[in-house]
């Protein structure tokens, strides 16, 4: 191994010790060392967007982010979105109701791409969501069924504080 | 699609960032700064780039300067590491707004939310936003090396094909514009929102009441590096009513004075052609809502 280094990583409230090569990004130190795979893995290069997590609660391409840059910041991965025995969150129930999704690659991605979202801005329009969801690809669904589950979630949420 | 090896170093202060660069350099390395990585980090997953060293600028964002946005209404200061989506989200002085609006053309939200001001520039693609920006407001950037500090004006920073001023053993430490537009725009067209523009046009305004006066026209993509175009802004110098009879003779100047690059995806006849459209079409959003007539 070429200059590994010792990392405490935060991962979705717990720390995680690893040994890895600078080289290794983010993205595959979740689903190599940390055996979090709902973290896709696409273009490798920041376009698609399968590997979108939230680091500090901005999303983030977890492909363009070197795991050694991500010691001290607070990563949250699809992982950290379900309840107990398979339950599903507001957003990945909404998505399952709109038929945001057929083969589910892009969902790990849109969902945590939509949290970040919709914590930054809960007050979205459903054109603001359509441009923030176009950070992403799907090649299946035709985006439509996307953006109705998150404007339904932000919908929901909204009502739920009102 | 994995980088190359390297080793890795974390910069705790300024100091310390550019004594890195200096010592491994020293030693025979090939070190590079990251900063938010979004340019670069794709670069080294093509192995485009394979610097043999990374030298991390990310903890220097504890220091206040580094995120710092400095907004008086005659300059505005950046810190290196401010992202693109903190300018996007800054309410800036009507001088700068420009610049917050000019944001979502950049890449994607996770794309702005990493990437910083200083990287944009010092990548120095002939499209980005930044270093079309950068020449729009006469930006200086202010870079520290081993001989200390200097500041290098937008119109010596691009050396065209992704080269710039800044030498690899300096770290920018701020982007200061030093000229407001109040009466300025972007425009551009990519294939898919968010990549990189085929061309872009930024374009500056003078207004005396509701005439012009006056402006600049800077376009990206039409040559190796982001360049002025004084053929349409001595149309603009000319004086005139903001309306679409003088911001057509500007877009024609425009396009008539370029030699863009000619390649088989995309031609310089169409290069050209969207240089009009859009010199044209920033020139109108450039134009505030209160001069009568104008859009
Ligand atoms: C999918 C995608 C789409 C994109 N679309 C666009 C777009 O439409 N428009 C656009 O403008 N950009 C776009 N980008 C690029 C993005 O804007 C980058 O954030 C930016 O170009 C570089 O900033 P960075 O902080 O990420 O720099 P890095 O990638 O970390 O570094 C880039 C270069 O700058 C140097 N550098 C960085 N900081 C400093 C410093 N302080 N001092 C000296 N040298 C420094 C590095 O050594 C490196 O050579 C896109 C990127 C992706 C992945
Ligand atoms: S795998 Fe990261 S954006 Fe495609
Ligand atoms: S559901 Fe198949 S790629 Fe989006």
């Amino acid at each position: 191994m070429n200059d590994p280094h010792l990392l405490t990583l935060h991962v979705n409230g717990e720390e995680h010790e690893v040994v890895v090569e600078p080289r290794r990004t983010l993205a595959d130190v979740l689903r190599h060392d940390l055996r979090l795979t709902g973290t896709h893995v696409g273009c490798e290069h920041g376009v698609c967007g399968a590997c979108t997590v939230l680091l500090d609660d901005a999303p983030t391409r977890a492909c363009l982010v070197f795991a050694v840059q991500a010691e001290g910041a607070d990563v949250r991965t699809v992982e950290s979105l379900g309840g107990e025995h398979g339950a599903l969150s507001d957003l990945q129930q909404a998505f399952s109701d709109h038929h945001g999704l057929q083969c589910g690659f892009c969902t790990p991605g849109f969902l945590m791409l939509a949290e970040g979202v919709l914590a930054e801005q809960p007050d979205a329009s459903r054109e603001d969501i359509r441009e923030a969801l176009s950070a992403n690809l799907c090649r299946c669904t035709g985006y439509q069924t996307i953006v109705d589950a998150v404007c339904a979630t932000a919908q929901a949420r909204r009502e739920a504080t009102a | 699609m994995k980088p190359a090896a390297f080793t890795y170093h974390r910069a705790h202060d300024l100091t310390d960032a550019v004594g890195l660069l200096t010592d491994l350099a020293a030693a025979g390395e090939d070190p590079k700064l990251i900063a938010g990585g979004q340019s670069l980090m794709p670069m080294m997953t093509f192995r485009l780039a394979r610097p043999s060293a990374l030298v991390d600028l990310g903890p220097l964002r504890r220091v206040p300067a580094m995120t710092a946005i400095a907004d008086d209404p005659e300059v505005l200061a950046l810190g290196a590491l401010v992202t693109h989506h903190a300018v996007e989200t800054a309410a800036l002085s009507p001088g700068f707004a420009v610049l917050s609006d000019a944001m979502r053309w950049v890449g994607h939200l996770p794309i702005r939310s990493r990437g910083t001001v200083a990287g944009s520039l010092v990548h120095g693609d002939a499209t980005a936003e930044w270093c079309l920006l950068a020449l729009l407001l006469d930006a200086v950037v202010v870079a520290e090396g081993p001989a200390g500090r200097r500041e290098i004006p937008a119109d010596e920073l691009f050396h065209g094909f992704y080269a710039t001023a800044v030498d690899p053993d300096e770290v920018v430490v701020e982007v200061r514009f030093t000229r407001p537009a109040p009466h300025a725009a972007l425009s551009e067209f990519a294939r898919r929102h968010g990549d990189f523009a085929i061309v872009d046009a930024a374009v500056a305004l003078e207004l005396d009441g509701d005439a012009v006066t006056g402006g600049r026209v800077v376009l990206g993509g039409v040559a190796p590096a982001p360049v002025r175009v004084a053929e349409a802004e001595a149309v603009l110098a000319g004086a005139g009513d903001p309306g679409d009879a003088l911001f057509a003779a500007v877009a024609d100047a425009a396009a008539t004075a370029i030699d863009p690059p000619d390649d088989p995806p995309v031609t310089a006849a169409y290069r050209r052609r969207l240089t009009r459209t859009l010199v044209a079409d920033a020139c109108r959003r450039a134009v505030p809502q209160t001069v009568g007539g104008a859009r």
